[in-house]
Order: structure tokens, then sequence, then C-alpha cells
């Protein structure tokens, strides 16, 4: 049932006997006290629970512990450099681009994906990455403008 | 004083604080109306109290909470003019039962405009005491003294000074003088009025921030709760035997709440879905379509709530006559948090962590339904990740009370996004019928207005009508037993969304039918100062060119007030004739609410409740068949998202009204009408129902 299942977890090597079938979201947030990472559906539907997997966000939620063996899970506990902010946590500062703060992990590692795919992301490229983040308290706004700011690109966006 | 505070224990309220100077500010009808409102005996009877630490800290202590609506950051700004200190001294405790005054809960615009003024006067007061005590040390009047930074000094030698920390060093006494002591006036505000940031911004962004799910005690078990298949199933037995083959999984049953616990999270999961359960389950056929007959069906009998003039005699003024009828659909909370809970039952003393706009609330249910004592009972509140009026219930915080005490250990219930949406307190569907006429010139000549299911918020007529009546068939939350298959409770701004959406909607008709441009029909018969203001500042910003509705470009208005705030907004939009998708361009929303504490956090409301109120326009409508929630999850309730997003735009008039009034609220009411209001200058068609989804808008175009 349990299987040796190695990774790579906010730059720290994990290896555990564990259940290869649990998900990755109840393992990072009940198991390792990586609480940053939130859960909001369960079913991949509202990306509170992303984490970066070898750089590029996935839905904790859905995916099997199994599923990142051997590979870099970055948690947005794993972001900053000490106390300096990645520069897109400092975005969203500064901008004011959260309220409850619950998504706020999920948009931010969304974000960070987004950008390291497309350094110079436009705003309608920012609002497609983003498009299947959801944000109940309506801060859309100022994410999109928390993010556009840290792009390479300098056009600016109409929205935000 | 009453007779609460007289034997109230100063020196272990002191001792359980941590000493330094402690300022309690009392009103003296505080009490009684907080009993009214369901203060139990040991709930601190003082409206606020603050801190002043060894270390010269600020520490205030409210009942309040912060679910994102930014009083975390603002309410410190208040104390930080106040008392003369930079807003960084300033720490906050929130929503702790047992070490904040009793706060009947946070909901309804109330922090700012309700609460600030009496933490104001605590300030003001903390100030007042410490004063004295630097007058004392440093053998100077009062008079002769100035404070900045926590620090104060003589006027004429600044070198004679002290801090408040060297006050409040060794002290360790509470103050409850009741003396009024005036607050400042906006011409002495440093912080009040400038934009901060979000304090807890940086928390928030590095994951550090802590939510009821987060909290973590050891040999906690995690528990999934079995959700029945229907609000109209009745529990008959349970088979938890192959849930129970999981080792370490406890099954909990306790009369209707049945749990599977495990001290893994995935563990329980997966036991809870093992779970076989027989249920008896009665429904009434009615579905998200059908609701809206049986709801008048079951209609309670209407109250007169506003009356002015006499209707008949406005029936024979009127030339033209509308009598139409609106509705406006259930609709979620969906908070991105879900309700949660942490219980731990520990020496006779009940302690629940919970996501909740209510800890007294919750601590009141608490005592009621686990026959404590008041003093065994304990709610905290951690940051709560959302509520819009959602979180005033806090079934979850039973639900891990009742399943701790049985089962021995700390026990958290987290809802899955399936519970939350089946456990919600959806807003109220709703209906109003309007009859209204036009005179021969084109005036209103009479409204009579009658709201079902959603209370009278924000019904207030602010147009000069001569011949008007409001009745509302249930002013608030009760509805007839059978009325509603699911529980129902106040959504952001309760009922105002649906009174605005119908009577701007109404406004509309008579100024199409009028021939009148709908912002010039509403000035003309509107004599509201803030109401012209706001309209007029709304109209500057948009850029609106005056033409009689449909011009076919897309363009609405619509106003209201809300927990004191006038709010006006204007939207475009571009309807999709094939599709029927409504593609809203641009909302500008000018708001006036008197004294800003925080422009930025104010700025944020509107443009949340802006946004947030998209759904309720266009999107979000509850589908269920009698007691059978069948929208569980976003895969079918959909909230506005990234590319609904209009460019936005807010302002905040300073009409020089020195009292604050509602900001997380008002700026939503307005979202349906305006929407609506666009959809029928586009197009010539006009919508009665929300959500306007592309299929009622096809409908209405055909």
């Amino acid at each position: 049932m349990k299987e040796m299942i190695q990774f790579t977890l906010n730059g720290k090597p994990v290896q555990l006997e564990e259940d290869p079938g649990q998900s990755l979201l109840w393992f990072l947030r009940a198991d390792m006290q990586l609480t940053g990472t939130k859960y909001g559906c369960g079913a991949g539907l509202c990306g509170a629970c992303a984490v970066l997997v070898d750089g590029v966000a996935e839905r904790s939620c859905l995916m099997d512990l199994n599923a990142v063996a051997n590979k870099t899970i970055t948690t947005i506990e794993g972001l900053a450099n000490g106390e300096e902010l990645h520069p897109v946590q400092q975005a969203f500062v500064e901008n004011d681009a959260l309220q409850c703060g619950y998504c706020t992990p999920g948009m931010i590692i969304t974000a960070v994906s987004l950008l390291g795919e497309n350094p110079s992301a436009s705003e309608a490229d920012i609002i497609k990455g983003l498009d299947d983040n959801l944000c109940r308290c309506g801060a859309h706004k100022r994410i999109l403008k928390a993010v556009h700011s840290v792009s390479q690109n300098t056009t600016d966006g109409e929205k935000s | 004083m009453s007779t609460s505070l007289t034997t109230f224990n100063r020196r272990s309220f002191l001792k359980s604080v941590g000493g330094g100077v402690v300022v309690l500010f009392t009103t003296q009808p505080r009490f009684s109306q907080a009993q009214s409102h369901g203060a139990q005996k040991n709930d601190l009877p003082f409206n606020a109290y603050l801190r002043i630490g060894e270390d010269g800290r600020v520490t205030c202590f409210t009942g309040k909470i912060e679910m994102g609506q930014g009083i975390v950051t603002s309410l410190p700004q208040m104390l930080a003019d106040e008392l003369d200190v930079a807003v960084d001294m300033i720490d906050m405790v929130m929503g702790d039962t047992d070490r904040c005054p009793f706060d009947r809960g946070t909901w309804g615009s109330l922090s700012t405009r309700v609460f600030g003024p009496e933490l104001r006067a605590a300030g003001a007061q903390a100030r007042y005491v410490l004063l004295g005590l630097a007058s004392r040390q440093l053998g100077l009047a009062v008079e002769q003294l100035q404070v900045k930074d926590g620090e104060v000094f003589s006027r004429a030698d600044h070198s004679k000074r002290v801090s408040y920390a060297a006050l409040a060093s060794g002290q360790g006494f509470v103050s409850d003088v009741s003396e009024a002591v005036a607050v400042k006036t906006a011409a002495d505000f440093r912080v009040m009025g400038t934009a901060q940031l979000r304090r807890d911004a940086r928390d928030k962004v590095t994951g550090k921030a802590e939510y009821t799910a987060d909290v973590r005690l050891p040999d906690m078990l995690f528990a999934r709760i079995l959700r029945p298949p229907s609000h109209a199933a009745k529990l008959k037995s349970i088979d938890a035997s192959a849930a129970q083959a999981i080792k370490g999984v406890r099954v909990i049953q306790d009369g209707d709440l049945v749990a599977a616990l495990h001290a893994r999270r995935y563990l329980a999961d997966r036991a809870v879905g093992l779970i076989k359960a027989d249920y008896e389950i009665s429904e009434i056929d009615v579905d998200e379509n059908s609701i809206y007959d049986h709801l008048m069906r079951m209609a309670p009998e209407g109250e007169q709530v506003a009356q002015g003039g006499d209707l008949s005699k406005g029936e024979q003024l009127a030339k033209d006559v509308f009598e139409e009828t609106y509705h406006t659909a259930y609709v979620a909370h969906a908070p991105m948090e879900p309700h949660t809970a942490l219980a731990r039952w520990e020496n006779g003393k009940m302690t629940v962590w919970a996501s909740t706009q209510s800890p007294f609330g919750l601590k009141r249910q608490l005592v009621s339904t686990l026959g404590l004592k008041e003093d065994k009972v304990r709610v905290l509140t951690p940051y709560v990740g959302g509520g819009f009026g959602g979180k005033g219930s806090s079934s979850q915080g039973v639900q891990a009370a009742r399943l701790a005490k049985i089962a021995g250990k700390p026990v958290q219930v987290a809802w899955t996004r399936e519970d939350e949406f089946f456990w919600d307190t959806f807003r109220p569907a709703s209906i109003i019928k309007i009859r209204s006429g036009l005179t021969e010139s084109g005036a209103p000549a009479f409204w009579d207005y009658r709201v079902y299911y959603a209370g009278a918020r924000s019904s207030e007529l602010h147009y000069d009508i001569p011949h008007h009546r409001t009745m509302a068939h249930r002013r608030g939350w009760g509805a007839p037993e059978g009325s509603h298959q699911f529980a129902t409770g106040a959504w952001r701004a309760p009922g105002a969304s649906t009174n605005v959406f119908a009577r701007e909607s109404q406004i509309d008709i008579m100024a199409a039918k009028a021939g009148i441009d709908p912002l010039e029909f509403r000035l003309k018969h509107c004599s509201d100062a803030k109401f012209i203001g706001v309209l007029k500042a709304a109209a500057k910003a948009f850029g609106w060119t005056p033409a009689a509705g449909p011009s076919g470009r897309g363009v609405g208005v619509a106003c209201g007030i809300d927990a004191g705030t006038v709010v006006a907004s204007m939207a475009e939009v571009e309807v999709d004739q094939n599709t029927g998708v409504v593609a809203v361009k641009r909302v500008v929303c000018a708001q006036d609410m008197g004294q800003v504490v925080n422009p930025a956090g104010a700025t944020i409301q509107m443009e949340g409740c802006i946004t947030m109120g998209l759904g309720y326009a266009l999107t979000e409508s509850l589908h269920f068949k009698g007691g059978d929630i069948t929208d569980l999850n976003f895969h079918s309730y959909d909230i506005p998202v990234f590319s609904n997003l209009p460019r936005i735009e807010t302002i905040l008039i300073d009409s020089k009204d020195p009292d604050p009034h509602g900001g997380g609220e008002p700026a939503i009411i307005n979202m349906g009408a305006v929407i609506a209001n666009a959809i029928f200058d586009a197009t010539g068609k006009r919508l009665f129902e929300l959500p306007m989804t592309p299929q009622r808008v096809k409908a209405a175009l055909a």
C-alpha cells in the first residue's frame, strides 16, 4: 500500500513512505503543515490549491502524491527568498490586490507560472491565464494590475 | 455603571490581557442593548477596550472579525489619530469571545458607521487617561502637554517628555472613567482619510495568514460530515462497516449528525464515501423555474413600510399605468473559504475556532446546544476567507463541537465545496410587483410597490412621487414553513439588490414612456442632494450624453441607498444578438458614504461589489429539485471571472458629511438594475428576471 516517494519541496529533498494515491493538497496541508495552499473546491475549478510542479502551476487537489515523484514542488511558502518577497508577491502587496486573501496563494502561484512561461504577458494573456482562478471578493481588477506590473509588457492595460 | 461591570473582576481581567494600562469604554445603554442582542452573562459588557503595553504597543480588542472587508486596517487608522500613535504600533485582537467585548456580528456595514465612533471614543479616552498619568509624572498640567507618535511632551519644553511605553510600565490598572472625551475633528486627522495599504497583505501573500482550517492542535482529527441527498431527507439508518474497515477511522453518529474521522484528512475523505445511509425523502415538486408560483401561493400577509398621499387619487391622475413583476433567484454566497471549525473539549471547556461573522452568536448556539455554562465556551476567529453574510450562520462550529465532545480529541470540520453549497443560507428567491403611473405631462403619478421574501431594505423611494405605498410581505428573513426548501439568509446588502433591480427598472420603463433620458428623468424627479450629487458625478466620469431609451448604445443608469450610503452606477454593455451573451464593457460608480476612513479600502470594496454584482445580475442562480441542491460546485454555478471584468471606475464623493456610512455593501445594490437598463438601451427589450442569462436574453430578443 505504501511506497517510497521522493521529491523536492520548497528547495528541500523529501523522502517518505506514503500512500501514493492520496491527494497532494491534503498531504501538504494536513501532513506537512504547509497551510498556505488552500482548499477551495476539490475539483480543479477554483485554483486556490495551485502549487508549482517543476515551475508550472498545477491544482494540487487533483494530483496524487505519486504524480509528483522525483519532481520539484514549490508552494506559496517557498516563493519568497527569506524576507525578500517574490516580485509577484510584492506586487500584490503594493497594489492591494487581495481582500480576504484566501484565493491569493493560488493566484500568485498561477501568475508566477504564467509569467515564467511568458515574461511579457499582456493584459489579455493574464486574463486568459488567470481565468480559471476564482476570487469571490472581486479583487480581479487589482490582481490584474499587480500581475501586469511584473510583466515586461509595458503597454497599459485597459482594465487595470 | 451596569450591574455586570460592578461584578466584573478587574484583577483577573488585567491578568488575562497581560498588564499595562487598560482603558475600557462603556456607554450606559450599552449593556441592556447588548443583552437584547443576545449577550450572555460573562460577555465583556463594554463597547471596546484598549491595552497600552509596556512596550508602548496598543492592542485593540474587538468582537468584530476580518473577512476581507479591511477593518484590520481601517480600525487602527481611527485609533492612530485618536491616540496619536503610528498605525504600525496598533495590534488587533478580533473575534475572541473570552478576550473581546460582546459584539453582535460583523455584518450590515456596521463596523465603521456604528462601531467606529465607539472605538474612536475609546481611543480618545485612552489618550486622556495617558495624559493624566503624564501630567502627574511630569508635574505639568494636561493643558501644557502635547502628544506625538506615542510620546507626551511639554508644549513649552520638548525635552520634558515621557512615552506611552514608560507610562504603561509597571502600571497594571484598569481605567473605566466614562467621562465623555471629545474625539478629534476632521481638521486634526493625520491618518483617517488617507489611503493605507492593507496591513494583512504580507501575511496573506506568503501563506502565513492563519485561517480556521490552518489551525493545528496535537491529536486533532479531521472530520468529514455525511451530507444527506436533500434537505427533505430524514436519516433512517447507516451502515458504516466499510468505512470502519479503514484503519484508524472512527464513525460517529449523534442523532442526524454522521461523520467519519481520521488523523489523516485523505482517509477521512475516503471513509465518508464508504458510509451507506438510508433516508426517507418526501420532496415537494418545485425547482428554480416553478419556485415563484410556489412562493406566491405561500406568500405571507403584507406589512406597510412606507406610504404617502392617496393611491386612488394617483391612479386618477395617471395617463399611463405600468404593472410589472420582477423575479430574482436564489443565490449562493460561495466564499472561497468554505465554513470551517476546529473544536477542543478540555477540562469541561469547549473552545471553538471558527470561520464566522458572529463569534458571539456561535458561542450562544454552543451554550444552548451543548448545555454548557457561558464561561465554559470560547470562540476564536482567525482570518475569515470571505463571508458576504453567509458566515453569520456557523452550524459547522456546532458540528465540530458535538464531534469533539464525543471523540475526546480536537476535531476539525472543514466543509467541502459541496457541503458549502448544500448548507449555505442562500439569498432568497424573491418577487416584486409594482404598479406605477405617469401623468399626462410625463411626471410620476403613483407608485404601488410590493416585495415578497426579500425584505424592505433599500426599497426606499427617493423620487418625488405624490401618491405611493410600499408593502413588504415579510420584512425580514422569516418565511412561512414550507416556502423555501432550504435555508435562506442575509446575502451582501440583504434584499437591496432585489429592491433596487425592481425599482430602478420600473423607473427606466417610466422614463422611456415619457420619452426622457433616464438620467434626466431621475434628476428631474428627485430632490435629495446626495442622490443628485452621485448621479451627476457618475454622469461626468462616464461621459453620459442624454438620449431617450432605447438609444441603441447600451448604456444604463441606476441609483440607490444602502447602509446610509448613496450610490449611483452607470454601465455600458454589448449584447450578442445570436447567443444572448451580455458583455459588460464598463461600469462607473459614484458613492457618497460620508466620512471615509481609508479611501483605498473603500475603493476596493466598491470594486469588489461591482465585480461580485456581475454574478447575481448575469449568471448566478441556484438550481434545485425540492430540497436537493443540484449546483454543488463551480461546474454549474458560475461566479464572475477575470474575462467578465469590465473597465471599472469608482468615485468617492466628499459631501462634507461628518458621519461615516456603510462601505462593504452599497456598490453591489445597483448592479442588476444598471445592467438590465443598459440591455434595454441596447436592444429595446427589458428583462424582468435575474440573472439575465443568455437564454433569457435570447428569449427576450425573439
